[in-house]
């Protein structure tokens, strides 16, 4: 259980962030596709008998690379990520099912299986966190001056596209670590909801991004006490948490907001 | 020697070129400014510029250290992203308090240290974006169509205000305008652009020039003219620098 408490909190640290990222650069959907394709990730480390881990980093990075290549060029971004999340979560449950002989849980990677995290796992966890909040805080300012303006980025002799492949590599490695937490369906809530529900609390990009860390944070300790009370599936009870703060928090500033 | 140097620029995006062998020079304190109808490539000049868009051929030289401050055509900042002006203005260098209210007190918005950028109006909001270009005092100022969404006096008190800043830093301004009787009037030199220079000179040079009456039509020089009527004051040394 406490575990389970450091791994939640771990990738809501990681995500909370990265997640501000996604929802100020329009990317949702991004953090789905990554998501998905994970999936073919975990049916390949599968196959080879080896540890989900690098399987499901090599596919998510593969798939975020080639997402970024293929934008503008012809096909709208949503239309893209649709085709590319789709497919390889398609050929990842085709893939998972040519396995024979080992008999796999794949509940386990679509909804995660927090309470099942081992030593090792939680190490990768916080390994992979502590290295997307670093490059994060490196990338800070760079990042936010191209999420605001291109060319804004470009005149200050920052390049754009370098700083979205961070972004990109940030996420892989992110999806990565979070599928064992809450398993693929539900990696891109932990990414957004914490970051939507701290957006009416900050009056900065930083501060929306230590708010939300906050919130993804206490979403993991109550979403998992609430599954050990309720007896529910640990992952969804996180997201869950975070949606019911999300409302909550938006309920008050709509309030406020209203009244003044 | 030019702070900003054009050589033969060409600009392709495929097999479709936008800008043809373009000769540009920039020097210290002048006001440049490029005009062209719709799709004559004004902005992907500016973009090759700032490093935005690679040349297909041709080269741009910047003189060693040259600071550059930028204002961008439209920033369209997101409704989730949380920003006030303090931190905007900060945005790629840390900038102290004082500075930063300083800069907005000369650029005319004073008092909008603590307002939400999405919360300002297209005229605070241009004038933001000028005082963040000036904050690090840039030896030069590139402008792409900064004028957009605001009104005719709006738009004339900004370029006002640009040349007044020209006047007291003597920072260098390459801008793009599609107001074109306003801006013809506060530049040295006007750049008429068409996938390539078509004409070049000062404002009453390019306003007769056959060639800008071809794209223009002859309309813009008699407005060129009562424009200029009540903005004579003297800056003629500029025009001849910039011969």
């Amino acid at each position: 259980m406490t575990r389970a408490t450091l791994a939640g909190i771990g990738v809501a640290f990681a995500a909370a962030p990265l997640g501000c990222f996604v929802v100020w650069r329009r990317m949702a959907y991004f953090g789905d596709a990554t998501a998905h394709a994970a999936i073919l990730g975990v049916a390949l480390s599968l196959t080879f008998e080896m540890s989900i881990f690098p399987g499901t980093l090599a596919v998510a990075l593969i798939m975020a690379l080639t997402v970024t290549r293929l934008a503008g060029r012809g096909y709208a971004m949503d239309t893209l990520l649709g085709v590319l999340a789709h497919s390889a979560l398609a050929f990842g449950l085709v893939a998972v099912s040519f396995l024979s002989g080992i008999r796999i849980d794949l509940m386990a990677y679509l909804f995660g299986d927090i309470l099942a995290v081992s030593r090792i796992d939680l190490l990768v966890i916080w390994g992979g966190a502590a290295l997307v909040v670093a490059l994060i805080l490196w990338r800070w300012s760079a990042l936010l001056t191209s999420t605001l303006n291109e060319e804004l980025a470009y005149a200050s002799g920052l390049d754009p596209r370098r700083e979205q492949l961070i972004l990109t590599v940030s996420l892989a490695i992110t999806v990565a670590v979070a599928i064992k937490v809450v398993g693929v369906l539900l990696i891109a809530a932990l990414l957004i909801i914490p970051a939507a529900a701290a957006r009416g609390l900050a009056r900065t990009p930083e501060a929306m991004a230590l708010i939300a860390a906050f919130i993804g944070a206490v979403s993991a300790v109550a979403g998992l006490q609430g599954a050990y009370i309720f007896d529910t599936p640990a992952g969804p009870s996180i997201v869950c948490v975070a949606a019911i703060l999300f409302a909550a928090l938006n309920l008050v500033s709509w309030r406020s907001t209203s009244r003044s | 020697m030019s702070l900003i140097s054009v050589t033969g620029l060409s600009v392709a995006y495929g097999a479709h070129t936008v800008l043809r062998n373009v000769d540009l020079s920039l020097d210290a304190g002048e006001i440049v400014t490029i005009v062209g109808p719709n799709g004559s490539g004004k902005t992907s000049l500016l973009r090759a510029i700032i490093g935005a868009t690679p040349p297909a051929a041709g080269q741009i030289n910047r003189a060693a250290g040259l600071k550059v401050g930028y204002v961008p055509q439209r920033l369209h900042i997101d409704q989730t992203l949380p920003i006030t002006v303090e931190r905007f203005m900060s945005l790629t260098h840390r900038v102290p308090r004082a500075t930063c209210a300083a800069a907005l007190a000369a650029a005319d918005v004073p008092d909008l240290l603590k307002r939400q950028m999405s919360r300002l109006s297209g005229g605070q909001f241009q004038r933001v974006l000028l005082a963040r270009a000036l904050i690090n005092t840039p030896d030069v100022l590139l402008l792409d169509e900064a004028t957009q969404g605001l009104d005719q006096p709006g738009s004339a008190a900004f370029y006002r205000q640009i040349e007044a800043v020209r006047n007291n830093t003597g920072c260098a301004v390459l801008m793009i305008s599609h107001d074109l009787h306003v801006v013809m009037s506060a530049s040295d030199r006007v750049i008429c652009l068409n996938g390539h220079v078509c004409c070049e000179g000062t404002p009453a040079v390019v306003a007769s020039a056959p060639e800008y009456r071809a794209l223009f039509g002859a309309g813009t020089g008699g407005a060129l003219a009562l424009y200029r009527h009540d903005h004579d004051h003297d800056h003629d040394h500029h025009h001849e620098a910039a011969e």
